[in-house]
C-alpha cells in the first residue's frame, strides 16, 4: 500500500471524523471501505464486508492490538483481523482486502485505483 | 441406700442404668426409671429396620434387672426440687439424685394442616406402627425433610409400597453432613430408588382431601391429601412424614427452673451436672456447655460420666467426635472432622467417579499438610483411616486415599494416576482424556476448558481437578482477562475504583500492555460505566464499546439494528402502543413481541436510528438497554390489581424496580421479574433476581436464569417489606457488579462464590465485609445520575454525527441492505443464505 502504486486518490472526510481506535465506513467507487485510526495515529483501510458473516459491518468493530499487530474484531462474531495485512488471525485462510490510505491537508484519502 | 430417679428410658438412659448398675457393686443406689413410652428401651438407631421385618423384640435393649424399678408409660410431669420429688400421673418419687435422659422430640414446622390424619413424625416404634397401619391400601407418600432422618423415613415409605417424595428446604440432601457435590451424588442414589427429590423448596401447607380448589382453607380434621410447596407446586401424598429436625426435651427441667442452653437443652457442665447439683442430664436432652448432640455416641459418653460421678469419680465429658458413618438406603455416607471446610484458608480435594458412583472430599489445612475433615459418599471404606488421621498428617497422597480400591489408581501420584477414562466432571460426564485433549488443542485456562468441554460448568466441584490437569500439562494458570491485562475483572474493578481511573488509556498504560481488544475494552467500558462515568459514548469511552453499545442498538445478521424501547414491567398505555406502531410503519420495521414483555423493532439502518429515537423520545419512551450488559426487563404478572389470586401489586413493584435499576451497567445482563402470588406467572425464579409476593410481603430469589444452562433462583429471604427488599437488591446488584467475572451471570457468580448463598447473605444482610454502606452509596449515585442515553444522544448534534452509514455520503443508505416480505413484514433478503426452515411451507397455515 505504497503511494506510488496508486494513481487515483479519493478524498473521504476530515481527519478528525475518524475517532482514535474506532472506524468509519466510506463508499469508494461503489465499494464499501472501512477506515480505522489506531491509538498512535496510524490509519488503515480494509473491506467493510465481514467475509464470514457477509454483512458490511467491519467499520463498527473494536480496534485494538494482538501482540504487535493493530487489529479490528468483527462486531458480528468477533473474529480478529490484522489491520496491516487484512489477514484473519482467528480463522486461517480468511482475509479481507486492504486499501492504501493517507492524510493530505487534514483530509483522509483512500487509494481507489 | 440413696435413691436415684432416671427420667426417660431411651438409648442413653438405658446405657446409663446399665453402666451404673454394673459398677455399683456395693449397692449404693436404688434406681427408679420413669418412662414415657409404653415399651422398654430399644435401639432407636436401627428403628427403620422395623420396616425390613425386624421385630420390636429384636430391637429391644432391655435387660432384666431386679435392682431397677422400671415404670413404663409413666412420664414425669413435674420435678419439685424443694421437696426433691419427681411427680408422675401415678405418684411421687423422692430422689437423692435425678438424671434427665429425655432425649428429643421431632420438630414440626408450624404449617397449616400439620395436625391432619396421616401426618406423622418418625421417632418411636409407636410412630412406625402408626405409619404402617395408615399406609395400608394407600399409594403415595411424602417426607418433609431431606436430612438423615428424612431419607430413612423416605426409604420406609418406599418399603411400604408408596410412591415417595422428599422435600428439602436446603439446596441439597443431608445439608448438615455433606457438601453440595456429595449431596448431588447422594441425590442420584436416592432418585435411582424411585424417590422423587425436591430440594431448595419448603412446604407451605399440608392439605386435606376434599379441599376442592387449590389454595382454599383446610379443614384440618380430614385426612391428608398432599403438600403445597413454596415454589407453588403440589405433591399428592396420602401419608406424610415430618422429619424436619429435632429439639431437646427440656420442658420438665425448664419448668423446674433449671438453666437451659441458648438454643434449648438442659444446660450442664462437663460433668453433666445441671444448675442443681443433685440433678444431671445426659443424651440428646443435655446441652453440655451449651451444645446439644444429636447422636447416640456422645450420649453414651455422657452416661459413663454420670455413672462414674455418682460413684465418687471425677470423669468429665471429653467432647464428642461428630463423625458419622451411615448406611442409608444401602448407600455409604460418612462425614468427619471439619467436613464443610470452615477453617481459614483450608483446601478441598475432591474426587468424583460416576462409574463407581463414589464422591469423596478431603479438607486440608492451607499448607495441604494436615487433614481437617472430609465427606465420603458411595464408598466409605477409607473412613476409618481418614477419621483416624484428622488433625494429623495425611497417611498418603489425597487422591490415592480417596480412590476406591477398584479404581486402580495405585499408590500415589494424585490426579496424574487417574485413568484417562475416569470422569473428572460428573455433572457433565467429561473424562480426564477429554479434558487433556482440550488442553492439548489449546485450552489454556479453566474458562476455555469450560467452554470447550462443559466440564466445571455445573456444580463447579471439579474445577480444582481442571486446574490440576492444567498444571500437570505444564500450563501456567492465569486469571488474566486477556493478553492486555494480567488481572481478573474483579481486580481491574478495584484498581479503577480505588485509583479513581477514568480512562482505558490510563488503565492500560499503567496496569496493562498493548491497546486492548474486544474482550478487555467492553469489560473496562462496563466498569467505568458502573462507577458512574456518565454518558457511555463520550470521549474515549466511545472507542471501548461493542458495536451494540456504540450505536445504542442491537446489531443484526445483515448489519441493521433493532430498537427496543423500555416498557417498564411490561405495562404500556394504548397511546404509546400506537406510537410504536406508527414508528414501525413509517420506518418499515419488522415488529415482534419479545419474550421480555416488550416490543422489538428490527431492520433499522444506522442513519435511521436517531430519527426513530427522536420520535420515540418525544412520545416519552427511553432506551430499553437491550444492547447493554445492563438491566434488561423486570417482567411482571397482573398481580393484585386485577388477578383474583394476587396478594401484592406486582406490576407496581416491577415498574419501580425497572426504573430504579435501568441503565445499570454490569458484568452481564441482569433480568428480573415480580409475581403477585405463588402461582408465579412472571417466572421470577428464572431471573437473576426474582420476587414472589406473599401474604406478608415479598420473597426474594437470586441467581436464576434461562439461557444455555437454565437454573432456578434460590430463596434469599422471605416476607420482606418493600424497603428491605429494595435494600437487599441494591446490595446484591452492586456486589455482583464489583466481584463477578466478565460475562458471568449471577447464577454462575453465586455458584463460584466461596461459601455460596450463605456467604452472600452474610455480606448483604449482616454486612460481614463491612461494605454495605459503600454499596448503598454506589446505588444511590446510580439512581440519582441516571440519564436516558437516547435522549442525551438525540439532543446533541455532535453525538448524532456518529449515526451515518457512510462518512463520505451521509445521505446514502447502505445499498447492500435489502428486504423481502415474509408474513406481511420486511425481513433481511438473504437469497441463498436464508436458513432453510424444514417443513414450514407444508404446514398449511392460513395467514
Ligand atoms: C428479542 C429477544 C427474543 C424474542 O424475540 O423474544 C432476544 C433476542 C436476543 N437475545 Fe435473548 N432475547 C430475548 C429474551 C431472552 C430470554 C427470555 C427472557 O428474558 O425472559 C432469555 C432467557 C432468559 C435469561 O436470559 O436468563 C434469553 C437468553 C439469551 C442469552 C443466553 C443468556 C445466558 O445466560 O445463557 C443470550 C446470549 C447473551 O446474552 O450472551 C441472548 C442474546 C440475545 C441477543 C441479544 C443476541 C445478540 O447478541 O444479537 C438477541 C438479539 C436481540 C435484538 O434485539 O437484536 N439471549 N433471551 C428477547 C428480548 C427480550 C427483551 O425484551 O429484552
Ligand atoms: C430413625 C432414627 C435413626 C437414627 N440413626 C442414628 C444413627 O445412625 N446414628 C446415631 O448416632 N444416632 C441416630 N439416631 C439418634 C439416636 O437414636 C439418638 O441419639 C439416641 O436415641 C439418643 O438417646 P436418648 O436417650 O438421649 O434419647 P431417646 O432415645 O429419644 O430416649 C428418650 C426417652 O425419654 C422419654 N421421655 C421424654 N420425656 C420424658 C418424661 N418427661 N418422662 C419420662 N420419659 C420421658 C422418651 O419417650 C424417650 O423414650 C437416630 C434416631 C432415629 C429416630
Ligand atoms: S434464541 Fe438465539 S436466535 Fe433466538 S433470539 Fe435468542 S439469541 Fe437470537
Ligand atoms: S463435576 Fe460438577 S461441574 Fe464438573
Amino acid at each position: 500500500m505504497t503511494d506510488t502504486l496508486t494513481e487515483r486518490w479519493e478524498v473521504i472526510c476530515p481527519q478528525q471524523r475518524v475517532e482514535p481506535e474506532r472506524g468509519v465506513a466510506a463508499l469508494v467507487g461503489g465499494a464499501q471501505v472501512a477506515i480505522f485510526r489506531t491509538y498512535d495515529g496510524g490509519l488503515f483501510a480494509i473491506d467493510n464486508r465481514d467475509p464470514i458473516a457477509g454483512a458490511n459491518v467491519m467499520s463498527r468493530g473494536i480496534v485494538g492490538s494482538r501482540g504487535d499487530a493493530p487489529t479490528v474484531a468483527s462486531p458480528l462474531h468477533k473474529q480478529v483481523y490484522d489491520l496491516r495485512t487484512g489477514e484473519c488471525l482467528d480463522v486461517p485462510g480468511v482475509a479481507v482486502r486492504t486499501y492504501p490510505v493517507r492524510v493530505r491537508d487534514g483530509m483522509v484519502e483512500v487509494g481507489a485505483g | 441406700m440413696k435413691h436415684l430417679v432416671v427420667v426417660g428410658n431411651g438409648m442413653v438412659g438405658q446405657r446409663f442404668v446399665e453402666a451404673l448398675r454394673s459398677r455399683d457393686t456395693s449397692g449404693e443406689w436404688r434406681v427408679t426409671v420413669l418412662a414415657e413410652e409404653g415399651r422398654a428401651a430399644y435401639d432407636r438407631v436401627r428403628l427403620s429396620a422395623f420396616f425390613d421385618g425386624v421385630s420390636a423384640e429384636e430391637l429391644s435393649l432391655h435387660t432384666a434387672d431386679d435392682g431397677v424399678d422400671l415404670r413404663l408409660g409413666e412420664p414425669v410431669v413435674r420435678v419439685d426440687r424443694e421437696r426433691r420429688v419427681a411427680v408422675t400421673g401415678g405418684g411421687e418419687y423422692p430422689y437423692d439424685a435425678l438424671v434427665f435422659a429425655t432425649g428429643s422430640y421431632p420438630f414440626v414446622p408450624p404449617v397449616d394442616g400439620a395436625d391432619l390424619r396421616g401426618v406423622f413424625v418418625y421417632r418411636t416404634l409407636d410412630d412406625l406402627e402408626a405409619i404402617r397401619d395408615h399406609a395400608k391400601g394407600r399409594r403415595t407418600g411424602a417426607v418433609i425433610g431431606g436430612g438423615l432422618l428424612g431419607l430413612e423415613a423416605a426409604n420406609a415409605l418406599r418399603l411400604l409400597g408408596l410412591s415417595t417424595h422428599v422435600v428439602e428446604f436446603a439446596p441439597r440432601l443431608m445439608p448438615v453432613q455433606v457438601d453440595e457435590a456429595g449431596g448431588a451424588m447422594l441425590r442420584r442414589y436416592v432418585e435411582e430408588l424411585d424417590v422423587k427429590v425436591h430440594t431448595g423448596t419448603g412446604t407451605t401447607a399440608i392439605r386435606p382431601r376434599n379441599d376442592g380448589d387449590f389454595g382454599r382453607q383446610a379443614d384440618s380434621r380430614g385426612s391428608v391429601y398432599g403438600l403445597v410447596l413454596s415454589d407453588g407446586s403440589w405433591i399428592q401424598a396420602d401419608v406424610v412424614v415430618v422429619a424436619a429436625g429435632i429439639r431437646p426435651r427440656d420442658d420438665v427441667a425448664r419448668a423446674a427452673g433449671l438453666d437451659v442452653g441458648e438454643r434449648g437443652g438442659i444446660l450442664v457442665d462437663t460433668a453433666c451436672r445441671t444448675s442443681d447439683e443433685r440433678i444431671w442430664a445426659i443424651g440428646e436432652c443435655a446441652a453440655v456447655e451449651g451444645r446439644c448432640y444429636g447422636l447416640v455416641a456422645p450420649g453414651y459418653a455422657m452416661a459413663e460420666v454420670v455413672a462414674d460421678r455418682l460413684l465418687g469419680g471425677q470423669a468429665t465429658f471429653p467432647g464428642a467426635d461428630m463423625s458419622t458413618k451411615l448406611k442409608l438406603l444401602g448407600v455409604d455416607v460418612a462425614s468427619f472432622g471439619d467436613a464443610h471446610g470452615t477453617a481459614e484458608g483450608c483446601l478441598d480435594v475432591t474426587f468424583t467417579d460416576p462409574a463407581t458412583r463414589v464422591y469423596a472430599k478431603l479438607v486440608l489445612s492451607d499448607d495441604a499438610k494436615t487433614l481437617l475433615g472430609g465427606v465420603l459418599v458411595g464408598d466409605a471404606s477409607a473412613y476409618p483411616t481418614l477419621r483416624a488421621s484428622v488433625g494429623g498428617p495425611l497417611p498418603g497422597p489425597p487422591l490415592a486415599l480417596l480412590a476406591p480400591e477398584s479404581g486402580g489408581m495405585g499408590t500415589g501420584a494424585g490426579i496424574a494416576a487417574l485413568p484417562g477414562s475416569a470422569q473428572v466432571c460428573s455433572c457433565n460426564a467429561v473424562t480426564k482424556d477429554q479434558i487433556v485433549d482440550a488442553i492439548h488443542e489449546g485450552c489454556t485456562d479453566v474458562p476455555a476448558i469450560k467452554a470447550c468441554t462443559r466440564a466445571g460448568t455445573s456444580c463447579g466441584s471439579c474445577v480444582p481437578m481442571l486446574k490440576q490437569l492444567l498444571a500437570i500439562s505444564g500450563v501456567q494458570m492465569s486469571k488474566a482477562l486477556c493478553e492486555h491485562f494480567d488481572h481478573s475483572r474483579q481486580e481491574l474493578f478495584e484498581i479503577v475504583r480505588v485509583r479513581g481511573i477514568r480512562t482505558f488509556s490510563q488503565l492500560v498504560t499503567e496496569h496493562g500492555r498493548g491497546r486492548g481488544c474486544d474482550i478487555c475494552k467492553p469489560a473496562v467500558a462496563s466498569i467505568l460505566a458502573s462507577l458512574g462515568n456518565g454518558y457511555v459514548l463520550d470521549g474515549e469511552q466511545a472507542a471501548l464499546q461493542d458495536t451494540n453499545d456504540h450505536f445504542l442498538a442491537n446489531i443484526q445478521r445483515d448489519g441493521t439494528y433493532s430498537v427496543v424501547p423500555r416498557i417498564p414491567g411490561g405495562e404500556i398505555t394504548p397511546d404509546k402502543l400506537i406510537v410504536i406502531g406508527e414508528v414501525a410503519r413509517d420506518f418499515n420495521l419488522y415488529t415482534k413481541i419479545t419474550g421480555g414483555q416488550r416490543i422489538d423493532l428490527f431492520g433499522a439502518r444506522v442513519e435511521q436510528l436517531p430519527q426513530i429515537w427522536r420520535r420515540l423520545v418525544d412520545a416519552g419512551f427511553e432506551s430499553g438497554h437491550a444492547y447493554g450488559k445492563a438491566l434488561r426487563t423486570v417482567k411482571s404478572c397482573v398481580g393484585s390489581t386485577w388477578c383474583r389470586y394476587g396478594v401484592q401489586d406486582s406490576v407496581g413493584l416491577a415498574v419501580a424496580l425497572e426504573l430504579r435499576y435501568r441503565g445499570l451497567r454490569a458484568p452481564h445482563k441482569i433480568k428480573s421479574a415480580v409475581s403477585g402470588c405463588a402461582r408465579e406467572c412472571a417466572e421470577a425464579r428464572s431471573k437473576d433476581f426474582g420476587i414472589i409476593a406473599t401474604d406478608k410481603g415479598w420473597n426474594l430469589y437470586v441467581g436464576g436464569n434461562g439461557g444455555f444452562r437454565p437454573r432456578h433462583a434460590d430463596l434469599f429471604a422471605s416476607d420482606l417489606s418493600t424497603e428491605d427488599l429494595v435494600r437487599y437488591v441494591d446490595r446484591f446488584l452492586m456486589f455482583y457488579i464489583r466481584t463477578a467475572d466478565r460475562l458471568q451471570r449471577t447464577a454462575a457468580w453465586i455458584e463460584a462464590m466461596e461459601g455460596g448463598l450463605d456467604h452472600l447473605r452474610a455480606v448483604i444482610v449482616d454486612d460481614s465485609l463491612g461494605i454495605c454502606a459503600e454499596l448503598d452509596a454506589a446505588m444511590a449515585r446510580h439512581v440519582e445520575s441516571y440519564e436516558d442515553e437516547w435522549r442525551a444522544t438525540v439532543e446533541d448534534p455532535e453525538r448524532m454525527r456518529r449515526f451515518t452509514s457512510f462518512v463520505n455520503a451521509p445521505d446514502t443508505p447502505d445499498p447492500s441492505i435489502t428486504f423481502e416480505v415474509e408474513r406481511g413484514q420486511p425481513v433481511p433478503a438473504m437469497g441463498e443464505r436464508r436458513p432453510v426452515v424444514l417443513g414450514l411451507p407444508t404446514m398449511g397455515v392460513r395467514q
